[in-house]
């Protein structure tokens, strides 16, 4: 097995040796048709050991981990934890990352959820936007929820902030 | 009959109506919510995204209390029920990120509470009867496809689930006040998730796909248990709006649970007709 392939195995704990290329994955992905390679693609390629195409991909973003893929695949490979594996080891490399907006928002999720303990919509939301520098796009609706008094303006943090930071410094 | 409760941090913005809808229905049924003190986010979507460890810790902190609690635990929002249920999952194998885990929170999972999604405690004995016995305004035969989504089924083996391509358990609380639950094909295709914030058009290309496809089965509302699902179906859709309702809303309408109107208000396409 190329090492690649190894070293995606040990990171996701699937057995890719299974796949037989039925297409079951492809077939019922919600979101192939914004991916740069079917879902039986990318597992050929990781066995092929094609590491830079699929680390700088936009596929590997794409994917919102649905999990429907590996709950029908016959060989019971979950693509979910695959894809996962790809973007921990993307990152890890500080590979370029061809979907700004979904790292952004990631970041930005994360971020909240370490500071307060709970993700505060407003801030999270307020820090994704000055990172993609897009204040545009759902403007509209945005304010539309805010109307509505669904997006509270202050922050509550959760008393138990130590233990939180510790979890975040377990991860790499 | 109580039960620890984890809201989720939606439960106090977007996803405000699914919080008090939840409250109200358990406490007309004679439930007994009790909130997890301090719980935590469950890292949504994007903690296992960017960091296996990360996305294991913050829904274990979770367990950890739950388990200090020692009752089983609702988790309505399908997302934090996803994220929960793997983490227990990971603990129950003695996974090596989860050691490390329960060593950095000092605390080891003993499996004696259990992680219930709203789809788990409908199926409890007794709660469907319960259901029927407590209508006050029944629907009279309203019209609705139940949508599931992904996190609440998906995958089986974490999830329990014993039918994950068609389930039925929404459909049947449904019925059980009184709506007709239609047939589709639809109901654990997946909403885009995220997408709805980070490519708000292709997030619409599912959303409104899933929108018309409930239209064409005859449908006046969609039911669904999941923060996102709902806001995604709510905000996403084209066309003359069809209401996107938390099966507690659907429920605690026919309960008579008050203040529901203040419910209604809450969404972009307006429920309150089908009520009226």
């Amino acid at each position: 097995m190329h090492p690649f392939a190894t070293e995606v195995q040990e990171l996701s704990g699937q057995n890719l040796s299974r796949c037989y290329q039925c297409k079951k994955c492809t077939a019922g992905c919600p979101t192939v048709s914004w991916y740069e390679w079917p879902n039986h693609g990318v597992v050929r390629m990781i066995q092929r050991g094609m590491r830079d195409a699929l680390l700088g991909s936009k596929t590997i973003w794409m994917c919102v981990g649905c999990d429907t893929c590996g709950t029908r695949c016959p060989n019971g490979i979950y693509l979910g934890p695959i894809m996962d594996a790809l973007r921990s080891l993307a990152r890890r490399e500080g590979r370029r990352v061809p979907e700004p907006a979904v790292l952004a928002f990631h970041e930005a999720f994360l971020a909240s959820a370490r500071r307060f303990g709970r993700v505060h919509e407003a801030t999270m939301l307020a820090a994704y936007k000055l990172k993609t520098r897009d204040f545009l796009t759902d403007l509209g609706v945005g304010l539309k929820l805010f109307a509505k008094g669904k997006i509270p303006v202050l922050p509550k943090g959760i008393q138990g902030k130590a233990e939180i930071e510790k979890i975040f410094r377990l991860g790499s | 009959m109580e039960l620890s409760y984890y809201p989720g941090c939606t439960a106090h913005s977007t996803a405000w109506e699914f919080n008090e809808s939840t409250e109200g229905v358990f406490r007309a049924l004679g439930w007994r919510l009790r909130e997890l003190p301090d719980w935590n986010c469950c890292g949504g979507a994007s903690a296992h995204t960017m960091d296996r460890v990360v996305g294991l810790g913050l829904p274990a902190r979770n367990l950890a209390i739950a388990q200090r609690m020692g009752r089983d635990v609702l988790v309505p929002c399908a997302g934090c029920y996803n994220n929960v249920q793997k983490a227990r999952a990971a603990l129950e194998a003695g996974d090596p990120d989860a050691r490390k885990i329960e060593d950095t929170l000092g605390f080891r999972w003993g499996k004696g509470v259990g992680v219930l999604s709203l789809l788990d405690w409908l199926e409890r004995p007794g709660v469907i009867e319960a259901l029927k016995a407590g209508v006050k305004r029944p629907l009279q035969g309203l019209r609705v496809v139940a949508y599931y989504g992904c996190q609440l089924v998906r995958p089986p083996r974490v999830t329990g689930r014993r039918s994950w391509e068609n389930p039925t358990t929404l459909e049947k609380a449904c019925e059980a006040v009184g709506a007709r639950a239609l047939d589709w094909s639809y109901k654990v295709d997946c909403c885009g998730a995220d997408l709805g914030i980070t490519h708000p058009d292709r997030a619409e290309t599912l959303c409104s796909g899933l929108v018309a496809r409930a239209r064409e089965a005859g449908a006046q509302a969609v039911v669904v248990s999941c923060g996102l699902c709902q806001a995604n179906l709510d905000m996403r859709q084209k066309g003359q709006g069809l209401p996107v309702l938390y099966v507690t809303e659907l429920l605690g309408a026919a309960l008579g649970v008050p203040g529901r109107e203040k419910w209604w208000k809450k969404h972009l396409v307006d429920p309150s007709p089908l009520f009226r």
